[in-house]
Parts: structure tokens; sequence; C-alpha cells
């Protein structure tokens, strides 16, 4: 298995959809194989034409507001004695996540496609919140499914989406989170394929979900990479590319643009949810050796049992909460070009209090995950090593849980 | 190529009758119910579709969900499954068995692995719900060179040269889906509608082995007899669920709701 230079990793696959021969494809029922056809053509012209990139340009900039900002955390920094922090803080874009770089594209695209209705799944309620915007934006009608679980401890967005006008349809079935959101989300569409497009809100799902993913959030490394070689002139020696990864689409975004990069130059590290401590659950199939399977409508490294049946998950984040994972980032693994490992419930919460205490940002409970591992190896690394965490969520939809937590107000 | 697979279609024929299939899944509500479940109503099935459940199903709707869940919550395992399978088909040995479920529980047991049992235990032919065509061509020719009959599913968005080429690659059974739906929707097209995507399919290959599935109940069954063959499921997962909410047995509820549902196409 081996990865290529100079080709995106979204097209990195063989023609039936698979990375390394053996992550992604499209496990789809039939019905599905038309409307996924169409949407495939219709993305590959897309991304050929001008002025759909010209649009898209626009409203990443005009709409979303791009670049984000890419910050030194001086006092963390000083406080670990170590490397450099830095941060992306991808949660000044609009709405406050990554999401709304998939949702806007989603929605650019369904509009081109002629439909009028936009369904999305979501797990924080970051992917919902974003599509409920874009779909606004663009008059589309929006549903967004959402396990019940999640609706109540992510109230905040819950109530940005039914303020854009987005009906939100409760999950009740298994874990009642993301996993059991998507399967719904799936099942409408499914029914409903003539008249709606669908976004799946990460770097999951078949083959063409993946890549229209990923090509809306690499957005977030084209920023980067004009930034770091402006505040140092020039890619550094040594430097560490954080990322928590749920599905996995703000990892990507965060890394496409330096994948080419040899290791020992970039590291790409990325930190899955490892749950409460004293808890068997997790929802880490990359670091925590799960078995390869089919989840979703693609193959890659899901917590299962040994008979197949998805496991449930459990972590304080709601956005990482998913069994399954992209399967490129199953390729980055296997191909060795990223790290992953996990972190606690506990090592996020002790994460964002420090990072909150110390400095101005206010990450989610995703990005805390990736600040656990910054915090766990920084005091080691020299100080010319850059260490550069995607913030790429705000706190504020996990005020309940931090309230709870640790008694703060936020 | 499976025979009884195609003798039973023979024989709807002879009588001038679709063929009539049902849908119940392994270990609902139990391995014993469903076992009993399946003894009771093959003397009015000709072919008794077999669910293996999964937690994660794409495209079932509530009712098969419900039903999944129960045999899964219950203990159901793949081994079950196939045990269920072989105690059944020893008094009814001629009656064909098709197991029905999602790619992942085969991919982990070892697709090889996985036809191999099927065949031990009498299993004749085999639905994957997630696992079209063309991805589906070396699982089919494996299942084929095993005497097991691997049916491919087609759907109102299967375009026509796409039918084509499907049906080309098909054993002797394919299943038409008869809407945009997950399984146990309301029927939201006509029957006549149905029917005439039906048709259409028959006419590339007149020869196949065509069922109708998904939404059909009490209430549309005889409307659409003109088929080879006809499944009812979800009508059927619904009855088990309210027996069991009314504390009633479901074997006796479910072998009644077949029996109306066998003598409305007769
Ligand atoms: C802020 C934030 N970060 C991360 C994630 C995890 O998703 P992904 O791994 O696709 O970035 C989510 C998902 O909801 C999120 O809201």
């Amino acid at each position: 298995m081996k990865l290529k230079r100079k080709i995106p990793l979204i097209d990195q696959h063989d023609k039936f959809g698979f990375w390394g021969g053996k992550f992604g494809g499209s496990f789809i029922p039939e019905t599905l194989k038309k409307p996924i056809d169409d949407l495939t053509k219709d993305f590959q012209k897309l991304r050929k034409n001008k002025n759909f990139i010209k649009k898209r340009n626009f409203y990443f900039k005009n709409y979303i507001g791009s670049p984000t900002r890419f910050i030194k955390l001086e006092n963390l920094t000083e406080y670990l004695g170590g490397a450099q922090i830095w941060a992306k803080v991808v949660s000044d874009a609009n709405g406050g996540a990554h999401k709304i770089y998939n949702a806007t594209v989603h929605a650019l695209i369904c509009k081109n496609m002629g439909k009028k209705y936009i369904v999305g799944d979501t797990g924080a309620g970051y992917a919902g919140k974003m599509l409920s915007m874009a779909a606004k934006k663009f008059g589309l009608k929006c549903k967004i499914f959402m396990g019940a679980k999640d609706i109540k401890r992510q109230k905040p967005n819950c109530d940005a989406m039914r303020k854009n006008g987005a009906e939100i349809v409760p999950v009740f079935s298994g874990s009642q989170t993301l996993v059991d959101a998507v399967s719904e989300c799936m099942r409408y569409w499914v029914s409903n394929c003539d008249t709606t497009h669908m976004c799946v809100g990460s770097t999951v799902g078949p083959n063409i979900f993946v890549k229209i993913c990923g090509w809306s959030t690499s957005q977030i490394s084209r920023e980067l990479k004009k930034q770091i070689k402006k505040k140092f002139n020039k890619i550094p020696n040594k430097v560490k590319l954080i990322n928590c990864v749920g599905g996995g689409s703000s990892a990507y975004g965060f890394w496409s643009e330096f994948v080419d990069y040899p290791k020992s130059q970039i590291e790409l590290i990325g930190v899955e949810a490892g749950g409460p401590k004293k808890s068997k659950l997790h929802a880490a199939p990359l670091s925590r050796g799960a078995k390869l399977g089919v989840l979703h409508g693609a193959a890659s490294y899901v917590c299962q049992n040994s008979e197949g049946q998805i496991k449930e998950t459990e972590s304080i984040s709601a956005g990482l909460d998913y069994p399954g994972v992209s399967p490129i980032h199953c390729f980055l693994k296997d191909t060795k070009r990223a790290r992953y490992t996990y972190a606690t419930d506990e090592d996020a919460l002790n994460a964002y209090k420090l990072v909150t205490k110390l400095e101005k940002i206010n990450p989610s409970l995703e990005p805390s995950h990736a600040f656990a591992e910054a915090i766990k190896i920084a005091p080691k690394l020299s100080k010319n090593t850059i260490v550069i965490v995607n913030s790429c969520g705000d706190a504020k939809k996990d005020r309940d849980i931090l309230r709870k937590k640790l008694g703060k107000k936020i | 190529m499976n025979k009884f697979i195609s003798l039973a279609f023979k024989k709807a024929r002879e009588d001038n009758r679709p063929a009539f299939l049902t849908y119940t899944v392994a270990g609902d509500s139990t391995k014993k119910k469903s076992l009993d479940i399946l003894k009771s109503i093959s003397k009015d099935v000709d072919i008794c579709e077999i669910g293996f459940p999964h937690n994660t199903p794409i495209a079932d709707g509530g009712q098969i969900q419900t039903s999944a869940y129960r045999a899964i919550k219950n203990g159901i395992k793949i081994s079950d499954v196939f045990q269920l399978v072989r105690i059944f088909k020893k008094t009814k040995n001629s009656k064909p068995v098709i197991l029905m479920g999602y790619y992942n529980m085969i991919y982990q047991y070892g697709e090889n692995k996985f036809i191999k049992k099927c065949k031990s235990s009498g299993v004749n032919g085999l639905i994957v719900v997630d696992l079209p065509w063309p991805e589906n061509k070396n699982f089919a020719k494996k299942c084929k060179s095993n005497s097991i009959s691997f049916i491919q599913l087609l759907s109102p968005t299967t375009s026509k040269e796409r039918l084509i080429k499907i049906i080309k690659d098909s054993h002797n059974m394919i299943y038409y889906i008869s809407m945009l739906s997950t399984t146990g929707g309301k029927l939201k097209v006509s029957p006549k509608q149905i029917l005439s995507n039906y048709k259409k399919i028959k006419k590339i290959n007149p020869k196949k082995n065509c069922v109708i599935g998904f939404g059909i109940t009490e209430k549309t069954i005889s409307k659409l007899k003109n088929a080879d063959g006809l499944v009812v499921g979800s009508a059927i997962c619904k009855e088990i669920t309210k027996s069991l909410k009314n504390g009633q047995n479901p074997v006796i509820n479910v072998s009644r709701i077949v029996k109306r549902l066998k003598n409305k196409i007769l």
C-alpha cells in the first residue's frame, strides 16, 4: 500500500472507490446507485468548472470568512516549556466550526442539481447547524437527523438549526448518537433520492461523499500553508499538525496540503475519542485496534464485535462519538503517513481547562482532544518544533456539559 | 443455480398464481419462536426469506428494524441463523430458504466460509442489501459455483442499460424493489405503475423469475398478482410486534396473516 505524490488524497482511489485497495468503496442499496452516480458525475464536472470554483471561493471568503486566524499560543507555549504551540482557529469560520465548508459546497451542488430539499446527519450539531445555515442562505428546505442523546447534550446547536428553519428529526434507535443519525439519514435518502440531496457530515459514507467533504475542508490547509510560509518565511523543519478525528473531515482538511512532505518534517497526528477513562467503550477505531468492516456504505476500521454488529461508542464529545472513520484516515494509518492516538474524556476536559485558562480561545470538546495530545508531547520537544493544533470548533455548544463537569459558566 | 428455487416458481406457475415469499427475521422474537413461525407458515409459503439481523441497517424501515433489534437483543448469533435453517430444512427439505442481510456480517464471517456454511445448512439463495452490481460480481460467482442463487436487486432508479447488464449476470431469480423506499414504506406508487416497470424487466429476459417486494400488504397484494412472485416482510414483522404488545402468540397471528395474504393471490 503506497501513497502517490502530487495527487490529492481524495483522488487516490481505484475504480471501485477503494483507497489502498481496501478502504472506502460504495456499499449501497441498488436504489442509491443512480443518485450516487449522478452526484459523482456532477461533482466531477463542477470541480473542473471555473465558474463553480469562483463561486466556491466567493462564498468561502465572503460568507464563511477566510482565512481563519493562525496564531501562536504564547502563554501555553511558555507554560509547557517545550515546543511552540500554535493554533489554526478554524472556529473563526461562520457558524463556529469547519463543518461550514462541506455544508456550503453541498448546498451549492444541491442547487446546481436543481434539487430543493437537502438532508444531513449531525452529532455535535455543527454539521446540522451549518447545513441549516447554508440551506437558508441558498433557499433550500432542510432536514437534519440527530440522535436523541445528542439533541439533549448539544442544545445550543439545535436551537440554531431551528432558528434557521430546519426540521430536526430525532433518532431513537440504537445508541441515539451520530451512528444512528447517519443510518436514519441514509434511509431517508433511499426513500426520497428523487427530490432530495444528501450531505454526509464528514469524510465518511460512500466514496463520493468522502471526496466532496475532503475537497471542501481542504481549504483549511490551503490557508494554513500560506500562513505558515508568511510567518516563518518557509515551511519549518519540524512541524506537527495535531487534529481530532471523528469521521476525519477536519483532519483531512488540515493535512491535505502537507501529505507530500516527509514525515520527518511534517508529522500528522490524529487524536480519537478514548471515552471515559474507566469505561471499556470508546470511539477510537484507528488507535485502539478495530477491525476492518463496512459501515454506512464504506469499508473502514470500525468498532464492532466479532459478528460484525457495530459496537456502541462513548465519548464526552458528540462530534467524535462515532464507531467508524474515514477510509482516507485508514489509508494514512496503514501507509504510516499519519499517526493516530486517543485522548480520554478526562484528558480532553483538562486540556480545555488549561487552554481556556491561559489563552483567549475557546475550543469545543472535539479539538480539546487534539490539545490534550499537544499538551502531552510539547514539553519533551525542542523550542524549534512547531506544534499546530486545529481548533476546529467553538465550545459554545458544549455549555451544558462544561457547566456540569467543571461547574463553570462559559 | 439453485434448483429448488426454480422449482418453487415452476410449481406456482402451474397453479396459475405468483410464488409467495415471506420475510422474517431469524431470532425474532426468540430463536425458538422464529423457528416455530417458519414451520407454521411454510405450508402457505413457496420461498422463505430469512433475515440475519444487523444493528446498522441502512435500507430497512421501522418494522424490520424493530424485528432485527429485538432478535439481536434476544441473543441471535450468525451461527444460530445457520442452525435455524438446518433444523427447518430437516423437515422441509424442498422448501427454498433465502438468507438476506448486510455485507459486513458476511465479511466478518469470511465470504468463503459463509457460503460453505450456507451450503451445508441448506440455504438456497442469498440477498445482500448493500452489495450492488458490479461490486457483487465475484461474490455472486462464488455463490453460483456452490449452487446458491445470488439474487440481484433492481429498483425504479436502475437505468435501462444497467438493468440489461445486471439481468445478464443474474441467476434464476431477481428482485424488483417496488418503489423508492426502505422496506415497509407505504406503497406510494400505484400497483399499475409497479407492474408496468416489472414488465420492462421481464421483457429484457422473460426466463428470469422476477419477484416484487417492499410495501406489499393485505390491501395491495392482489393487485400485483401478475408477477412471478411477491414478497411480504414488514407486514409480518409488524404482526409479531403487535402480538407481543397484546400478549398474544405471534406464531398463531403470523400464520393467520400469512394465510390471508396467500388467499388473496390464489
Ligand atoms: C468541532 C468539531 N470537530 C470535530 C468533529 C469531528 O468530525 P471530523 O472528524 O469529521 O472533523 C466535529 C463533528 O461534529 C465537530 O463538530
